[in-house]
């Protein structure tokens, strides 16, 4: 198993869903976070004050899929998150030990 | 004959009385709305998220504390007897004040709709003042303040102004005579000035201007300032204290000052800064709406549009550039929009004021008189600056005095823990948001 976890822009959020959703994605979990990499934030002024804001609002998403999945996960995900201009986001991949559903006690890919 | 005539004049004396009063009520309530909920909303906007409640609060009490010292004595000291400098206690717990009209002032509507009416104007002018104290002042210091600030500040000057007999009233042989439609010394003068005292004593906010204190919702700011425009009609129009067409007149010139000075706000800043804001948009409305105040009434429109453009460039200079060079904390600009935009205003109604639109100064021989610098009198634009000096030092003096009691008695400041926790919580124990609610 897998957890992927991505920081995408806000807007593309629901494109992200639907297209997992497409590839029968069905479990997540969505974090508003604000943050930057390598982009830089903006100018913001209020009555002659100036404010530069660097840390912008993000989405995170953060799903396990079973290890045969993965690839194709990555691959819709950063397809459809895809602007092609920077602040874009960044996906990371762990190893995953275990899944419990707590209901019924399944374990491993049955959990997820 | 005789007993008909005098039929028919009673029945016109209560048609007019009936139009008037309806609108001096109507007024009332919207002077009012222009406090709760329009300023507590402006503010409440531009304040941090913590500090949105205390920020309300402050407006909101003083529709509360102020007409309880209106109705005991505030009502009797800005508008009993004929002093120069104060008025007496003839109406102290509104004695005398009931349906029949006092002729000094309004003689077709009952004197306690004057009454009411003018109480309106007390509650805004202290409520002004918070802008320049937010984020920062004891609640039990900001009342003391505003208590003794409207006893020794405000009905001094109302009277003054406004009064039988006051020293800057051109109606009633002042001995310098000003012309103050609705308050640019009354109200925005003396709030504005003190507010800057206030904000030179309070010292700056914990960490500003290093750390970021952004407004926290500009949306409840732009509602509140569009019910502030709105409410102004009430202020301006309704101080001709009739339904006349002078309350048309000055209806129409404090639309249009609001609307130029919009204009104004926005263009210097989109040349200066290269984005045409929304609070640029707003807080030039409010200028526009603070400057064309003492001059409606007595201004046609496209001098009401060059007093609006004026206002709206020289605020947007005060809150940017001056503030900027000086560096005082005037946390909600309350001095760069109210003070400054009251005294570009009181300057320009006496180059502007003429005896086309109001023709209520009179000689001994009933000849109507010549009123600012555009009739030819070009002595009233010195007049104006007068009365304009006298309210400054009323102002300055008055807050430094009162800030110093309130020093004594109760301490001004919050301490830096409860600034750091917000006024919401450290000073009335809730919280504006509670998302998990």
């Amino acid at each position: 198993m897998n957890k992927i976890e991505a920081i995408i822009q806000p807007f593309k959020l629901d494109e992200v869903k639907e297209s997992l959703k497409a590839i029968g994605i069905d479990g997540m979990t969505i974090t508003e976070v604000r943050g930057h990499g390598r982009q830089k934030g903006h100018k913001e002024v209020y009555r002659g004050q100036e404010y530069n804001v660097d840390l912008l609002p993000k989405v995170k998403i953060e799903m396990v899929v079973p290890a045969s999945r993965k690839d194709e996960v990555i691959r819709t995900l950063s397809f459809a998150a895809r602007t092609g201009k920077i602040g874009d986001g960044k996906i990371f991949v762990y190893d995953v030990a275990e899944a419990i559903r707590i209901r019924n006690d399944d374990r491993g890919d049955a959990a997820l | 004959m005789q007993a008909r005539i005098a039929a028919l004049e009673g029945a016109t004396r209560s048609a007019q009385s009936a139009g008037d009063n309806a609108w001096m009520l109507v007024s009332a309530a919207l002077v009012l709305m222009m406090t709760g909920p329009g300023l507590a909303l402006f503010y409440g906007g531009l304040v941090r998220r913590k500090n949105v409640l205390g920020t309300m609060m402050q407006s909101f009490i003083l529709m509360a504390v102020v007409t309880v010292i209106w109705a005991v004595v505030g009502y009797s000291l800005a508008f009993g007897g004929s002093g120069s400098f104060i008025g007496d206690f003839n109406f102290a717990f509104l004695h005398h004040v009931g349906s029949a009209p006092n002729p000094d002032y309004a003689g077709t509507i009952p004197q306690e709709t004057f009454m009411i009416y003018q109480l309106m104007f007390a509650i805004i002018t202290p409520a002004l003042i918070s802008g320049a104290f937010a984020e920062r002042m004891k609640f039990s210091a900001m009342l003391l303040f505003t208590v003794l600030w409207s006893l020794f500040v405000y009905f001094p000057l109302a009277h003054m102004v406004w009064g039988k007999g006051g020293l800057l009233n051109a109606f009633s042989g002042g001995k310098v005579p000003c012309f103050d439609f609705a308050g640019g010394t009354v109200v925005h003068i003396s709030s504005g000035v003190s507010a800057l005292v206030c904000a030179l004593y309070l010292g700056k906010r914990l960490g500003y201007p290093a750390m970021p204190v952004k407004p926290h919702n500009l949306v409840i700011s732009f509602i509140g300032a569009c019910l502030l425009w709105v409410g102004w009609f009430g202020f301006n129009a309704g101080s001709a204290l009739a339904a006349s067409g002078l309350a048309t007149s000055a209806f129409v010139a404090t639309h249009f000052g609001a609307a130029a000075a919009t204009l104004g706000w926005v263009a210097a800043e989109w040349i200066h800064n290269g984005k045409p804001s929304v609070l640029g948009g707003i807080s030039g409305a409010v200028a526009g709406l603070v400057a064309i105040t003492p001059a409606s009434g007595f201004v046609e429109p496209f001098p009401a549009l060059l007093i609006g453009l004026c206002a709206g460039v020289g605020c947007y200079l005060m809150v940017t550039a001056v503030k900027g060079k000086f560096g005082y904390d005037d946390s909600l600009d309350a001095f760069g929009v109210h003070g400054a935009g009251g005294t570009i205003g009181a300057l320009l109604t006496g180059v502007f004021a003429t005896s086309a639109i109001n023709d209520g100064l009179k000689d001994s021989a009933g000849h109507v008189l010549p009123l600012g610098l555009v009739d030819g009198h070009a002595m009233q634009v010195v007049n104006q600056a007068v009365g304009v000096a006298i309210s400054w030092v009323l102002a300055i003096v008055g807050s430094i005095v009162i800030l110093k009691i309130c020093d004594a008695v109760v301490g001004v400041r919050v301490t830096k823990e409860q600034e750091t926790e917000g006024l919401d919580l450290s000073m009335h124990g809730e919280e504006g948001y509670i998302f998990e609610a």
